[in-house]
């Protein structure tokens, strides 16, 4: 029997195993679409935030040449002659323009100081580290300036955190501290406490906007219930651009709004409610209310209301007993529309492009100007992990306040 | 033996793309998409070589880049700016025009002659206004700036590109010093200074059709505004007007993007599309300007009035320095996104 025994054992545990392997299975599909479109191209983002490969690449010679120079008087004349070595070996244009990029993000200029002279090549000089010196220099007298020398000694490791300081508004200075940008140049943090002051805000009116509509809906019987959840979902099937369309025409200064408002004697000049931010809170609640009312009523669905009767009867008040009994019940509704408006907010980028001013713009705007206007991936990049990163911090916080299962997966 | 004209037709359907020279062009849709398709799509398609498939963008180079770098090119030739005309030839994003190929270079503007892009037609922002409600008609960017003589909002394009420009122009400084100016350190901070001053009263706008929009609708006094759509406008019935003096013209390109599999097709479409009497069809269809000059002989002075190049009113017009640009331009809007936020 003994035999048996470990042979039946044997079994069970590789029918587990199979059926182990078969759930799996089951997942292999979504964990590999998770790996391909979401996990990959994620630390692909992450890695071109600190990656530098142009300068390194292109001007290895130059770079060496640089590595004990004080970063403050004349560079070396070697390394003189290691650029126009390095920029003579450069065998594509492509190169040449990458390099050009990357540099002028660094020092404005840099672009046309580095083509116009990788055009020029060969200098005409004498050989010599000096002559070199005095070719490039006669070439364009900007190459006297230690600042477009600062700019490739900086660059030419392979890995760099300047794209990451910069979308925090700090920098690297010649002495190789770490400081502030000047106020004229200090954006990003400003914007970044927009982005989540605007995020908060539309949040903030969803939840005292959708918390009445969820619970009225809760209370209707199913068939009319059913009725109006279509109507919140309606808008939902519109698309961004037509629903910004339409608030572009009802807002604007002989909009239908302005024009009601005046009707009624409420104001004689039209409210600016367009084109500010003003306009950008109310779309972006208009877009975001189903986020809010749908994980809100799922939940006001499952709160007896037996309980709320109950506290009514044992002699409570009823605004008491709705703050004291049945808003509690509620929190983790409120919590999950809460954090799914929230988080949606912060990417968001056609609403304010479209319906708000220059200071409205949130950070998604300056990651798209980044991408297509100057092509600075890098900086993209950075600006995308210092939004993802501000994001889970700000989940981890919210994770540790609240001690509601909730989990977004 | 029924099936047998059924077999021939399949059999010329399937080569008919081997021998015609299918297309697909990229541009900026709108007005100035329907203009371009009148004038030189058709033209195309009619002389046989094929047929043109248009897709609209918004400029995103990102999307060449990514095409070229990954090697898989879906377009053909694409409509670009001028800043962007530059640095993709720098980084290597476009093909080099072979010139021969495209026509006489001493018959085009020479700022369309480029290393790798054929100048498609000339536009210009200028200083426009709703001719029914300003009845005293604003002459100089000071003007623009001078909210006593003038009550009520100004529209300008999100960024810093030509803004500060007319900044400088509105501060005094001549049209021509402008870029002098604004490349030095005291330049750009007066530039932003000025721009402070009109700060409270300006509605910005992001894109082209919002300006009319903004006029026809009374929620600007004045606006900067791409020419072209002031003159779809006008072409509308709305009496809307331009004030040319110090407006910066500048020009968009054909650029082929690299390693594509029509590269030839493509400058074909290019040639056509330079000679002189498409650009002239061009032209009447919208205001901008032909930048093969032999087109102008065939446009009357009517159309002639309108056009940002004709001599009226190029007079006192600024050339867009895209050299400046490309050095200063991310640290110019990185400083404009700074200044918007305070």
């Amino acid at each position: 029997m003994q035999a048996g025994g470990t042979d039946l054992i044997r079994q069970l545990r590789r029918a587990e195993r199979r059926s182990k392997v078969r759930a799996f299975a089951l997942t292999l599909p979504l964990l590999t679409f998770l790996l391909v479109f979401f996990l990959v191209p994620l630390a692909s983002l992450l890695v071109r935030a600190v990656e530098n490969p142009e300068v390194a690449d292109a001007l290895p010679a130059t770079g060496r040449a640089l590595s004990g120079w004080d970063r403050v008087t004349a560079p070396p004349d070697a390394a003189y002659a290691a650029l126009l070595q390095d920029l003579a070996a450069i065998g594509e244009t492509e190169r040449a323009g990458a390099l050009a990029r990357r540099l002028n993000s660094e020092m404005p200029g840099s672009r046309s100081l580095v083509m116009s002279t990788y055009r020029a090549l060969p200098l005409d000089h004498p050989a010599g580290p000096q002559q070199a010196r005095a070719a490039l220099v006669e070439h364009d007298a900007r190459w006297a300036d230690p600042a477009y020398w600062h700019a490739i000694e900086k660059n030419s490791s392979r890995w760099t955190p300047d794209y990451l300081l910069t979308a925090i508004d700090l920098r690297r200075t010649a002495d190789g501290s770490i400081e502030r940008v000047p106020d004229e140049n200090a954006a990003f943090s400003s914007i970044l406490l927009r982005t989540f002051g605007i995020s908060a805000l539309v949040t903030a009116i969803a939840l005292l906007l959708g918390y009445p509509l969820a619970y009225w809906l809760s209370t209707l019987n199913e068939r009319r219930a059913n009725l109006m959840l279509i109507l919140v979902l309606l808008p939902f099937w519109t698309s961004v651009l037509v629903r910004i369309a339409a608030w572009i025409v009802l807002l604007q200064n002989n909009g239908l709004i302005n024009r009601l408002l005046q009707f009624l004697g409420l104001t004689d000049t039209p409210l600016p409610l367009l084109f500010n931010r003003t306009g950008v809170i109310i779309a972006m609640v208009h877009i975001l209310l189903p986020f809010m009312i749908l994980p809100l009523y799922s939940v006001m669905k499952s709160v007896p209301p037996n309980y709320l009767r109950a506290a009514v009867s044992l002699g409570s008040a009823p605004l008491a007993a709705f703050f004291r009994v049945y808003l509690p019940q509620t929190y983790p509704g409120v919590a999950a529309g809460g954090l799914l408006v929230f988080i949606t907010c912060i990417g968001y980028y056609v609403t304010p492009a479209l319906l708000g001013g220059a200071g409205d713009q949130m950070l998604s705007y300056y990651v798209a100007q980044y991408t297509n206007v100057e092509v600075n991936w890098g900086m993209a990049c950075a600006l995308g992990g210092v939004l993802l990163s501000a994001t889970l911090i700000l989940y981890t916080l919210y994770r540790k306040a609240s001690k509601a299962e909730l989990s977004l997966g | 033996m029924q099936l047998k004209p059924t077999l021939l037709a399949l059999a010329a359907l399937a080569t008919l793309p081997a021998l015609a020279q299918n297309l697909t062009v990229v541009n900026f849709g709108g007005a100035n998409g329907a203009a371009q398709k009148r004038a030189y799509f058709e033209a195309y398609e009619k002389s046989g070589a094929g047929k043109i498939t248009q897709v609209e963008y918004n400029g995103e180079q990102a999307k060449i880049k990514a095409m070229v770098e990954a090697k898989k090119i879906s377009w053909d030739l694409v409509e670009v700016e001028s800043p962007d005309v530059n640095r993709g030839c720098d980084e290597g994003l476009f093909e080099k025009i072979d010139w021969t190929k495209v026509g006489n270079k001493a018959d085009f503007q020479p700022a369309a002659v480029h290393e790798c892009g054929v100048g498609v037609f000339i536009w210009s922002t200028v200083m426009a206004y709703n001719g029914d409600k300003l009845k005293d008609a604003p002459t100089t960017w000071a003007d623009f700036w001078d909210a006593k003589k003038y009550p009520g909002k100004r529209g300008l394009r999100k960024g810093a590109r030509y803004n500060l420009e007319f900044a400088l122009m509105a501060d005094g400084v001549k049209s021509a010093d402008v870029y002098k100016v604004l490349a030095t350190k005291e330049g750009s901070d007066r530039a932003f200074r000025k721009m402070t001053e009109l700060k409270p009263l300006i509605q910005w706008w992001e894109a082209g059709a919002q300006p009319p929009q903004f006029l026809v609708a009374g929620d600007v006094a004045m606006t900067t505004a791409f020419s072209g759509r002031i003159d779809a406008a006008q072409r509308e019935g709305k009496n809307l007007k331009i004030t040319w003096t110090g407006g910066i013209y500048d020009l968009d390109y054909w650029a082929i993007p690299k390693g594509g599999p029509n590269k030839e097709a493509a400058l074909k479409f290019i040639a056509l599309a330079s000679t002189p009497d498409a650009q002239a069809e061009y032209a009447r269809n919208i205001s901008y300007g032909p930048t093969n000059n032999k087109a102008l002989a065939q446009l009357d002075a009517k159309t002639l009035a309108l056009l940002p190049t004709s001599p009226a009113n190029s007079k006192d017009a600024l050339q867009f320095n895209i050299h400046f640009w490309a050095d200063q331009g991310e640290a110019l809007e990185k400083r404009f996104a700074a200044w918007a936020a305070q």
